[in-house]
């Protein structure tokens, strides 16, 4: 792969800072429309909150709907980000460099809104800190630490935490970049914000150590956070389809699937919008759509063992739940759609070179696996708690109010404004990553070709 | 007598390896090379670093374990409530949230130790420091005094440094 281009570092500051030092329309335009969506979004949230829960869909007994398949979804993207970063640093692949950070960021958003759902979910938002934090707000009772639900908001919240100084402690040496670069307001941010950097030997020490150990820190925190999601089901004993060992690794596996699928799709944008043709290049591409292979099916595998040990018990509900997820309407065309966007579709198309190398291509084919996962995750939560439990007196279907429906969107809105505005202010490319990649690049020549090699310190 | 800072600024990294040998050969091994980029450790002949970064997730990864068992431990006996005739206290949820809390101090620790051990933050004026190091420049620093700041600058300017710079520290 020879898809390198020369630059000095001056051309590097220059196209990576663009976005953070000229103001451009397209900025204001994005963050109108998306800050209006999410004030809609707002708006339908005051509406359930002044009229209840009865505005959700949601009844007896299927009592999660949009908002939990949502919150799964977005716990899903955000897996893949830091993974996909830590793994690579760990691996200490070269071509990790431009897709480093947008991976962190996109973490960061995406799990910072996942962490939004349940408390959207719960009607009474404000009540839900006497259920998670650990103080006897009344009564002497203290939240109970046996349920999923304290569970999970203590695994969001390592992982949010951990992500955000993650993304921090490795941005200081590009903050100091914009620092040198700008004047006035911004430039007392940004000297704050980057600590004094100066860019001696003993910090670039302990930024090269802290990628590392960090990354090694956080992968076990990621594989338990889509693990306890999975458990917030799988310890259901009651309902059919969730109360099977195999989910955690199945929700892991799936997480990563979305994830690096979402990770795809916006450094796609992020190289069409900004022009990073030199940096988010087809090798890029090419390599990411070919770990795609190897997790969609891995996943795969675990979606077919989880449906397969489903029909081997031969039990009457399990089977009734099957048939509702694959053969009754609307799940059947759900389930068709799922199948096609989240696996049929694009593992052909990804073993074609044209197709890993086009951008074009790798971003449509990204954004049918999260149409495709979002559906998996409406198959696997809502047919489940619709069949007729044998301690229910109610079963039903499930239909989403406009509420959640704007919820949902809304989202997607806030998410796309987080991230805009991080690339407004800070480099979503990590410039001395990308520096230190040209510095330790050298073409050698093998036989009559001349190709890159990159050499590292061991 | 007051010491001063001297920063050469050069535009090749082998113009700051020549200034760093010169610094050497005139017995000072005391200098801070500023780059854009990390180069491996010793491109420049500078003196190795030692550290103690990784003393620090282990303080971190104890500390949020002891939290996380008090908080586990604690809230149910202080709410004493047998369910089912089983123990009071529940491993199983326990060890869930006490790896996560172990984890949380161990990534937070590991954040506090980055920080302390780069010598972060800096408060004031950044002296002696050059912008354009952000754009691919080396700066050699080095405190001297008062009286070998003729000599350090000499050296600077036979290494074809691009600039030198002088504050008083």
């Amino acid at each position: 792969m020879q898809q390198r281009v020369e630059l000095t570092e001056r051309e590097i500051n220059r196209d990576l800072l663009r976005p953070n030092l000229t103001l451009q329309l397209r900025f204001f335009v994005v963050v109108a429309v998306c800050g209006a969506i999410v004030a809609m979004a707002g708006g339908a949230l005051a509406y359930a909150i002044i009229k209840g829960v009865g505005v959700y869909g949601v009844n007896r007994p299927v009592m999660w709907g949009f908002i939990i398949v949502n919150f799964v979804f977005w716990v899903g993207i955000s897996h893949a980000g830091v993974m996909l970063s830590a793994i690579l640093r760990l691996a200490q692949a070269e071509w990790r460099r431009p897709a480093t950070r947008a991976a962190e960021v996109l973490t960061m958003f995406a799990l910072g809104t996942a962490a939004l759902h349940p408390v959207l979910h719960t009607g009474r938002q404000w009540r839900t800190l006497y259920w998670v934090f650990p103080y006897d707000f009344g009564r002497g009772i203290w939240p109970d630490i046996r349920s999923p639900f304290v569970w999970d908001p203590s695994a969001i919240f390592t992982y949010l935490s951990g992500t955000i100084m993650f993304v921090f402690i490795l941005l200081v040496p590009d903050i100091a970049v914009l620092r040198d670069r700008t004047t006035g307001i911004m430039n007392k941010v940004y000297t704050f914000a980057a600590l004094g950097w100066r860019g001696n030997a003993r910090q670039w020490q302990f930024q090269i150590i802290a990628g590392i150990l960090l990354s090694a820190l956080i992968l076990p925190v990621f594989v338990s956070v889509h693990s306890i999601v999975s458990w917030d089901f799988a310890v259901a004993i009651a309902v059919e389809g969730w109360h099977a060992t195999i989910f955690a690794p199945y929700f892991v596996i799936g997480a990563v699937h979305s994830g690096v699928a979402s990770v795809i799709t916006f450094l796609a944008v992020l190289r069409w919008v900004f022009r990073w043709e030199s940096y988010i290049r087809p090798e890029h591409f090419d390599a990411l759509a070919r770990l795609m292979v190897v997790v969609a099916t891995a996943w795969f595998y675990f979606l077919v063992v989880d449906f397969a040990m489903g029909f081997y018990t031969g039990e009457p509900a399990e089977i009734a739940l099957r048939y509702a997820q694959m053969g009754e309407w609307p799940g059947n065309m759900l389930f068709i759609i799922f199948m096609a966007t989240g696996y049929v579709l694009p593992i052909p198309l990804w073993l074609l070179k044209n197709v890993r190398q086009s951008p074009m291509m790798m971003f449509w084919s990204s954004l049918f696996v999260n149409i495709g996962m979002w559906l998996e995750r409406y198959i696997l939560i809502i047919p489940s708690l619709a069949k007729k439990q044998s301690l229910t007196f109610a079963w039903g279907h499930y239909a989403p109010s406009p509420i959640e429906v704007m919820l949902v969107i809304g989202s997607f809105a806030l998410v796309t404004l987080g991230l805009v505005t991080f690339c407004k202010f800070f480099p979503i490319i990590p410039i001395y990553d990308v520096k230190e990649g040209r510095a330790f690049e050298q073409h050698i020549r093998i036989g009559k070709v001349n190709v890159p090699a990159v050499f590292r310190e061991e | 007598m007051a010491n001063k800072s001297i920063l050469g600024v050069f535009q090749e990294v082998d113009e700051a390896v020549t200034a760093a040998d010169s610094l050497k050969d005139n017995g000072i091994e005391d200098f801070e090379v500023l780059t854009s980029t990390p180069y491996p450790e010793g491109a420049f002949g500078e003196k190795p670093s030692h550290h103690r970064l990784y003393v620090f997730p282990f303080i971190g990864a104890c500390l949020g374990f002891s939290a996380a068992i008090l908080i586990t431990a604690g809230t149910q006996m202080a709410y004493p409530l047998v369910t089912g005739g089983k123990p009071l206290l529940a491993l199983p949820s326990m060890f869930i949230i006490c790896y996560e809390g172990t984890m949380l101090g161990a990534i937070l620790f590991t954040i506090i130790g980055v920080v302390f051990e780069s010598r972060l933050p800096r408060t004031g004026k950044l002296a002696p420091y050059d912008t354009r190091i952000t754009e691919g420049y080396v700066g050699i620093g080095v405190d001297v005094p008062e009286d070998d700041v003729e000599k350090i600058s000499n050296i600077f300017k036979e290494a074809n440094a691009a600039d030198v710079h002088l504050e008083a520290t």
